[in-house]
């Protein structure tokens, strides 16, 4: 596997009010944020965490066009080159009887090809087994898991997020990505933001 | 912090100027192009232009605040926060609803009882008599009919609108509300509310502009035809709304007015603006498919056929452009919509298509190959921003630009999308 398995240390937080600053000082200190994994989204998070703009919706404006010079391209070809019929009395070349075809199929290139592109980024895929940090992250936990690299002291991390409000702390040993590489998340340490 | 808002000299020149022009192009239609000459069939062309153009302009700018009159009411049923941080700057822009109101209940009546056959064709009564169509459509297209709901019409936006705004002003002198009194006020809203998109529904989504526009070409038909009215006004409403929130921001109003409000602003602007091309293309692919003679006449009459070109194909695709392409590619981008510069460029731009969609609507029925677009018609358009800028301005500068104690302020400040 492509991402390797890795050493994180866990902390489980049991409020939001608990987990920003926790997010924000774990970022401050250095220490590298694998993910936080929530029940549900949290508003925010993405900004507190430091993790880069999502560039989903570029490659859903490139499916999206994909998809309108297919249908454009493939009709025309099989209406005016291939098989050209009178319909209508209309001319070959009937552009505004295309027009809903093409929107259909900008919208279902876009919409399939950004679900594709959204299940490779989280590193989802069916019958894929992933590691799960903690169960309870799916019902009532915010769950925190940092990166380890040889250099890292896991107890003192552990006792960071101790005095960070962490109400469970572990240490894992977990395999990340599955995929050719891993989508890498760039780090930056955190700074005050504008409107946050 | 004060909310009051004092009109910079500058807003005011700019108010005044635009007036000015207004009032000085009218004069000149005035003198010049004869008004009151016989509407004839086609020998007063410069009179027909008159009264076109001010059909244009008046319908077009009182559908636009009233927009702004909409979004409030919308918002206000759909419980939705985060406008309060500029929704009195909505509420000023609707405050000019009843000026624009009666100056168009003039132009209408002058047009109806003036015997104007060449805007409205139904009102030549031999014609009428003799013609299959347009006898079938007497009951609807009656001077009485035209008078009384216009009449109505009107004034129900007017008073409707009033109520909203009173009610809002209302909160301002009640101090902070606790949670029952909060409620009772959001829910006396909501009603107001819907009672307002209740009338909007039954006028400007549809009789509204079957009377005033589409009677114009009396012997076509659209069903698509409000709606398509209805999305190009809001969606200019929605870039008048975007202006002056971002004219006052510029000059430090608005504190809690953030780039998230000015998101979703864009994001009003570019929907609508897809909204507007989907009735757009509705309507005319309809009309292109089945071929029928008598629907198609008013494609033919804009853009001609495929041996003659008609004599407003440049400005009916130049519309698609403007009013579609352009918002569809420059205000995709988060970032274009979160952009004070580009949204105040795309807004003028918006207001700017699809004043030229009213023309083209309104134009080809009645000029014909005839029209201009001259001093006259941008004058009269002056006049009319000139007059919303007013109304707006005198609205905005007596009452707090803030609705501080709606129970909703919170959200808004905190508002992010």
């Amino acid at each position: 596997m492509a991402g390797g398995i890795k050493k994180f240390v866990v902390g489980s937080f049991d409020d939001e009010k608990v987990l920003f600053p926790a997010v924000k000082n774990v970022r401050k200190a250095g220490y590298k944020i694998h993910d936080v994994y929530t029940p549900f989204p949290v508003h925010g998070l993405d900004h507190a965490m430091g993790i880069r703009e999502t560039s989903l919706h570029t490659a859903g404006f490139i499916y999206a066009i994909t998809g309108t010079t297919t249908a454009l391209t493939f009709m025309s070809w099989v209406f005016t080159k291939d098989w050209p019929l009178n319909i209508g009395g209309k001319p070959n070349f009937a552009l505004p009887a295309w027009i809903p075809i093409t929107f259909e199929l900008t919208v279902l290139f876009s919409a399939v090809g950004m679900v594709l592109t959204f299940c490779y980024l989280c590193n989802l895929a069916p019958f894929v087994k992933k590691h799960h940090f903690h169960p309870r992250a799916t019902d009532d936990l915010f769950v925190m898991a940092i990166e380890c690299t040889d250099k890292t002291n896991d107890a003192e991390v552990q006792a960071f997020l101790q005095s960070a409000g962490a109400q469970e702390i572990n240490v894992q040993m977990a395999e990340t990505g599955w995929w050719i590489g891993r989508y890498h998340k760039e780090q930056k340490l955190y700074k005050e933001e504008k409107g946050y | 912090m004060d909310h009051q808002f004092q009109l910079p000299g500058s807003y005011k020149k700019w108010t005044y100027g635009l007036i000015g022009a207004g009032v000085l192009a009218l004069l000149y239609g005035f003198i010049m192009f004869n008004p009151f000459a016989h509407a004839g069939h086609g020998e007063n062309v410069n009179s027909t232009r008159f009264w076109a153009v001010l059909l244009q302009n008046s319908v077009f700018f009182l559908l636009v605040v009233n927009a702004a009159m909409f979004f409030i009411c919308v918002t206000t049923m759909a419980m939705a926060g985060w406008v309060v941080a500029f929704r009195r700057v909505s509420e000023a822009i609707s405050s000019v609803v009843p000026i624009l109101g009666i100056i168009t209940f003039v132009i209408l009546m002058a047009i109806v009882f003036g015997g104007r056959t060449d805007i409205y064709h139904w009102l030549d009564k031999d014609a009428v008599a003799k013609d299959h169509i347009l006898n079938g459509k007497k009951g609807f297209l009656s001077v009485p009919l035209f008078t009384i709901w216009s009449f109505i019409t009107i004034l129900l936006w007017w008073f409707l609108g009033r109520k909203m705004r009173s009610l809002s002003l209302e909160s301002d002198k009640k101090g902070h509300m606790d949670y029952e009194t909060g409620k009772k006020w959001i829910w006396n809203n909501t009603v107001w509310a819907s009672l307002y998109c209740v009338v909007f529904t039954l006028t400007v989504a549809s009789t509204i502009p079957w009377l005033w526009l589409m009677s114009i070409d009396a012997h076509w038909y659209s069903t698509m035809y409000s709606w398509y009215t209805f999305a190009s006004t809001f969606v200019s409403g929605m870039s008048l709304i975007a202006l002056f929130v971002i004219y006052l921001k510029n000059r430090n109003q608005l504190e809690y007015v953030t780039e998230e409000h000015l998101h979703d602003l864009g994001k009003f602007m570019f929907a609508f603006s897809v909204f507007w091309t989907y009735l757009w293309f509705s309507q005319y692919m309809l009309i292109w498919y089945s071929n029928q003679p008598e629907e198609t006449k008013y494609f033919i009459e804009r853009i001609g056929t495929h041996d003659k070109a008609g004599p407003y194909k440049g400005i009916f695709f130049f519309n698609l452009i403007i009013n579609f392409l352009c918002p569809l590619l420059i205000l995709m981008k988060k970032g274009a919509k979160r952009n004070w510069t580009l949204v105040t460029v795309m807004a003028v731009l918006i207001i700017f298509g699809h004043w030229i969609d009213f023309f083209q609507m309104v134009m080809p029925g009645t000029l014909h190959e005839h029209f201009t677009l001259g001093f006259f018609e941008f004058g009269t358009a002056c006049l009319f921003i000139g007059l919303i800028m007013w109304g707006t301005g005198n609205y905005l500068s007596k009452h707090s630009m803030l609705a501080k104690n709606h129970p909703f302020l919170k959200e808004s400040m905190i508002h992010h999308t």
